[in-house]
């Protein structure tokens, strides 16, 4: 269960000024749930998944991980998830068997259990054939079934995907979003970020538009379809966020604030 | 607490194994201490034996003005195998500026008559100082001229009927009583706990670099912050491994030192009578040394890894660190300058004052009281730095700093 309530960030940038990254995100994630966070590079997706994940303090709001503060109880709160985005990276002088050992005895896993769970996330994944190879050498595809290994050797409850597909071909991305699928059927709590319209379409049950830092709009797909009027994920997602003047300036890194 | 010890040992041995596999690493470590001192001992040592010898073996040229004056004079001085005389020549300042001429030797105008006479003339010797061979040659002359000048006196001595010891009321010698530990640690103390220092500091700036700006870089900071692993453990971890390196460096150090130094002793024995220096100095001086330098090896470390844990990368981890090494290094310099000697104020400042103690040790003195204080002190200093990369590691703004 993710649960965020006015969550809000601001960072201090160069001259004084604050820049509001974030402005009270509020949803609800439940267990055996996909939630999509959609939105355009700049968004807010990564800073908000990260306050979630307890990697940055929110400067307002509150979010809990299965009933646990992110604020008051950051361990508890590391320990319930999975996390993976494009910048967990994997140590590129350490084998990939090494990195997810290392992340199992991080968790205090016994070396029992941690040896079954690798074994069932090596063969879901079919990581066994390059387990022994330095992470460096690795290709995108490999590391990042490496890193989904890492990010759930143990057991989360909550899983929280930043762009899991980012630089994937079509079929590692394949394999990926069929990995969160199962992870549903086995009532995980999944919530992830992209900027992929159809893959949001063909994966969330539950959508939160983000755009600027704030929610734009949030509910089920075939829900926001309805109350947009159009089928298409783009068509929603553009008149969620209203102006199209502005979607193109800020994804062209103009100024936000 | 026992998670916490539990989750360090995780930590330190991963990053010990990410630090080994690393070659830039590795060679910082053991490349510094395992070439470059014996290069130091053999070849310096080696070198400057060698000039000594060429520059004494060398025929050494003299020139003698107005040789007329004392030909018998200009011959003895001809005799002597090591010096060559050469013709006059006015120029003789340009040519023992050129080093064309070591040194000339000026008779001045009615030398033997005024000697006869009794007038106590005055020979000149024209050299470039500070020239090692011109001073040999000045000192090959000199010896020259008071066999000469001895000569005279014993002569006038006989003349007057008076026994040659007649102006030798008294003679004069020095004797060494000092151990020779205390020989070879006087020649040892200032350079060792220099260099072990140096040693301590370059071994820990690799991988302190490397396993805070260089996780930074590549992007693994953000994996390892995600695990539930306590923040102060991931430090401590990190910092133990740095340490290790620290002191790795300078135990590999001392053993090269030492065999370096015991291979330098032996061949320079077997090649000259150098029986006399000794360059022993007690193992327990050396390991009371090593022992102080512990509480340097933290200081360093969690300076290090705080200063580094700060930078966005290494670039900007080193353009932070080389200020440090200097300022590091040079109170190590200045300890093992000769004549710098403990005080109260010096006491307290770190890396300087374990030099200063190390180089007391190991000329065979163990003041406890300044040894303690320095250790504990040094303590302190190592404590706060630590502290400091913790509260580093805890701040967001530090370890995401937007690039
Ligand atoms: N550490 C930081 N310091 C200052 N500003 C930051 C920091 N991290 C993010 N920002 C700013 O916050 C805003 C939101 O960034 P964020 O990374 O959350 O966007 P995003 O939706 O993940 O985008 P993308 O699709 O490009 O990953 C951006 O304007 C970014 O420049
Ligand atoms: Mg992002």
């Amino acid at each position: 269960m993710i649960e965020a309530r006015e969550l809000s960030k601001s960072f201090r940038v160069k001259g004084g000024q604050r820049l509001r990254a974030v402005e009270g995100v509020t949803f609800t994630c439940r267990p055996g749930e996909i939630f999509g966070l959609l939105g355009i590079n700049g968004a807010g997706k990564t800073t908000t998944l990260r306050m979630l994940a307890t990697l940055l303090t929110p400067t307002g709001g509150e979010g809990r991980i299965c009933g646990f503060d992110i604020g008051r109880e950051p361990e508890e709160v590391r320990r319930r998830i999975g996390f993976l985005s494009t910048a967990t990276a994997l140590y590129g002088r350490l084998t990939g068997l090494e990195v997810v050992n290392y992340f199992g005895r991080l968790h205090g896993m016994t070396e029992e259990k941690l040896a079954a769970r690798r074994e069932e996330l090596f063969t879901a994944l079919g990581i066994h054939e390059f387990q022994d190879r330095r992470c460096d050498q690795c290709s995108t595809g490999m590391k990042q079934r490496i890193s989904i290994a890492r990010s759930l050797i143990h057991d989360p409850e909550v899983m929280i995907f930043d762009e899991p597909t980012l630089g994937l071909d079509v079929l590692a991305a394949r394999q990926i979003t069929r990995f969160i699928r199962d992870c549903r059927e086995r009532g995980k709590t999944v919530l992830f970020s992209t900027h992929v319209m159809s893959e949001v379409a063909k994966l969330c049950d539950r959508v939160a538009i983000i755009h600027r830092g704030a929610v734009r709009d949030a509910g089920g797909v075939g829900e926001l379809a309805e109350r947009h009027g159009v089928d298409d994920m783009e068509e929603i997602f553009v008149r969620a966020v209203g102006e199209t003047a502005n979607v193109v300036s800020v994804a062209s890194g103009e100024d936000v604030s | 607490m026992n998670g916490g010890l539990k989750t360090t040992g995780v930590i330190f041995r991963k990053e010990f194994l990410d630090t080994i596999r690393d070659r830039r690493a590795l060679a910082s470590m053991i490349l510094v201490p395992l070439i470059v001192i014996p290069l130091i001992i053999v070849g310096f040592g080696g070198l400057s034996f060698v000039v000594m010898e060429r520059a004494e073996s060398r025929q050494l040229t003299v020139m003698v003005l107005q040789a007329e004056e004392d030909p018998a004079l200009v011959e003895t001085l001809a005799g002597n195998p090591n010096l060559r005389v050469v013709e006059a020549d006015a120029d003789y300042a340009d040519l023992i500026s050129s080093r064309r001429v070591n040194a000339a030797v000026a008779l001045p105008e009615n030398f033997r008559q005024e000697v006869e006479r009794g007038k106590v003339p005055r020979i000149v010797i024209h050299t470039y100082e500070g020239e090692l061979s011109s001073s040999l040659a000045a000192q090959a002359v000199e010896e020259v001229l008071r066999g000469h000048l001895r000569e005279i006196q014993r002569e006038r001595l006989a003349g007057a009927g008076l026994a040659p010891e007649f102006l030798t009321p008294f003679t004069l010698a020095r004797q060494n009583v000092a151990p020779p530990e205390r020989v070879g640690g006087n020649l040892l103390g200032g350079v060792l706990p220099y260099l072990l220092v140096i040693l301590c500091l370059t071994g820990a700036v690799y991988p302190a670099m490397d396993l805070t700006a260089g996780e930074k870089e590549r992007g693994t900071i953000e994996t390892l912050l995600t695990s539930p692993a306590p923040r102060s453990c991931i430090v401590y971890g990190k910092f133990l491994v740095v340490f290790c390196f620290s002191i790795l460096t300078a135990l590999l150090a001392l053993g090269t030192l030492g065999a370096s130094l015991w291979a330098g002793t032996t061949l320079l024995r077997a090649q000259a009578d150098f029986g006399e220096l000794s360059l022993a100095v007690s193992p327990s001086a050396v390991a009371s040394v090593f022992l102080l330098l512990v509480p340097v090896a933290v200081l360093f470390s969690a300076l290090l890894l705080a200063i580094s844990l700060f930078a966005r990368s290494y670039k900007e981890a080193q353009t932070y660190i080389s200020p440090l090494m200097i300022v590091a290094m040079l109170p190590a310099l200045v300890a093992a300058m000769p004549g710098v000697e403990l005080t109260p104020v010096l006491a307290l400042v770190p890396v300087l004052n374990v030099s200063l103690v190390g180089k007391e040790i190991l000329t065979g003195l163990f003041p406890w009281g300044p040894i303690l204080f320095v250790f504990f002190s040094t303590c302190l200093y190592a404590a706060a730095a630590l502290w400091g990369a913790v509260c580093l590691f805890n701040r967001e703004d530090v370890l995401f700093r937007a690039s």
